[in-house]
């Protein structure tokens, strides 16, 4: 019996209130229980959390790899959708 | 005649597409991107950076024995919740360690297999004993020290995942440094015994110390690839340098003096003089000749193998309680395949 029977979860932990969770890391653990406990021991042992997600590796769908794949594209043609956009005269205030 | 044309073909193609991969991923070291385990990578860099990150983390686990050898008998309760502290940390660097190991497409397992039958090193500075209670001071201070020196750049290494688990670690380490230049401290200005006690130890790991930044740069044999490929930011004597210039003021404070007589301040260079290495003994320890090169490996064995039922218990409690992420059904078919895109979910880093 190894490790390798043990799934990998990925680790998101909430620093503080009104923060989300963010990635911190993965780990392996033989269930969900296992695996909260093994994230407070490794990813918060200095209070860095005060809530903590695990989810299996393997329940989550990424994206392509390639950041310039075309999935992304619809956005990068819109620069009106930024406020730098706009041009406004000087001395124009609290625009 | 056919087939021939249609293999030459394909080949041409798969060399051009290679080309374009290449030149994506060289284009991103330059601009100082952070290379993700998604990507595409060469071969060399991805075997490379398996070969440093598990040397790393095995040496985070490994150098948890020197230092537990003292946790029953540190001589305070303050100090025995602080070493034991530390110890847990080193645990928890190696963790950090590992997942980013996987994320090149190795696994756990395979990374402690290697470790436990040698195949893999892990920092020969922990084949030194520790000998009395001052050790432990002098490693906090001096070995951790090097350690940091060398994890600091690191922090922007051209691997994400590497990187991120650097910030962490080094994030921890500076308590590690600073409760061993305490306790040393305490020696030091104690009574003559632990003065000397403490002054012993730091005769010992001094010259270790410099050696963990690794053979001098025209003996070493990956580090010109390595800062190519930005994994290195500085070379293995830049390092040392740079400890040495950091440490020897830091021994003037403790009140201990460094066993080298060549140290000393050199006004034109900016920098301080050190006395030559002895390398024949660096060698000697990396090759399995050190104090504690069998003591180390066969207790780590041991506690793989001992802690073998727990593992095995909770699997089994797992498997009984909830199917899905049971022992045998979690879809782990590429355990120890090569890292690409439809396998990705089972390395980590899976989003990023």
């Amino acid at each position: 019996m190894t490790t390798d029977g043990w799934p990998l979860w990925e680790v998101f932990v909430r620093s503080r209130r009104g923060l989300s969770h963010t990635h911190a890391g993965s780990l392996h653990a033989p269930d969900a229980e296992m695996a909260l406990r093994n994230a407070r021991d490794l990813y918060t042992r200095r209070m860095e959390g005060v809530s903590i997600w695990v989810v299996p590796s393997t329940a989550i769908t990424a994206s392509s790899p390639d950041e310039k794949d075309p999935f992304f594209e619809p956005s990068a043609d819109k620069p009106y959708r930024h406020p730098t956009f706009y041009e406004i005269p000087d001395g124009v205030k609290h625009l | 005649m056919t087939t021939g044309t249609a293999e030459t073909t394909a080949t041409e193609g798969m060399t051009a597409s290679q080309a374009a991969l290449e030149a994506v991923f060289d284009a991103a070291v330059a601009a100082d991107e952070r290379i993700e385990p998604r990507d595409w990578m060469p071969d060399a860099y991805r075997a490379g950076l398996v070969r440093q990150i598990a040397q790393h983390a095995h040496s985070e686990i490994i150098g948890m024995q020197p230092e537990a050898n003292w946790i029953t008998r540190a001589p305070s309760l303050r100090r025995k919740a602080i070493l034991m502290a530390k110890v847990q940390d080193e645990a928890g660097h190696g963790l950090y360690l590992y997942s980013a190991a996987e994320t090149l497409g190795t696994s756990r397992d395979e990374l402690l297999d290697k470790l436990h039958s040698g195949r893999q090193k892990y920092s020969s500075i922990f084949n030194y004993p520790t000998l009395t209670w001052a050790d432990v001071g002098a490693i906090g201070w001096l070995v951790d020290g090097a350690a940091i020196t060398n994890q600091v750049p690191l922090c922007r290494c051209s691997y994400g995942p590497y990187a991120r688990a650097m910030v962490r670690v080094c994030k921890e380490e500076s308590f590690h440094q600073r409760q061993g230049y305490e306790a040393l401290l305490a020696l030091s200005r104690g009574t003559e015994a632990q003065h000397a006690m403490a002054q012993d130890a730091v005769d010992r790991w001094w010259w270790p110390s410099l050696m963990m930044f690794g053979p001098p740069d025209d003996e070493s044999t990956h580090s010109a690839q390595a800062m190519a490929w930005k994994i290195k930011r500085h070379s293995n004597d830049e390092l040392r340098q740079r400890f040495v210039d950091i440490a020897a003021p830091q021994a003037e404070s403790l009140g201990l003096t460094l066993p080298d007589p060549d140290l000393k301040w050199n006004e034109e260079r900016g920098h301080y003089d050190f006395g030559p290495i002895d390398w024949d003994e660096f060698w000697n320890v990396l090759k399995g000749n050190g104090p504690c090169n069998e003591q180390r490996l066969s207790k780590r064995r041991k506690a793989h193998e001992d802690g073998a039922w727990v593992r095995e218990a909770a699997a089994a409690y797992a498997g009984k309680h909830d199917g899905r992420h049971g022992n045998d059904n979690h879809g782990r078919d590429d355990a120890h395949g090569r890292h690409d895109e439809q396998h990705t979910h089972t390395h980590g880093e899976a989003g990023a």
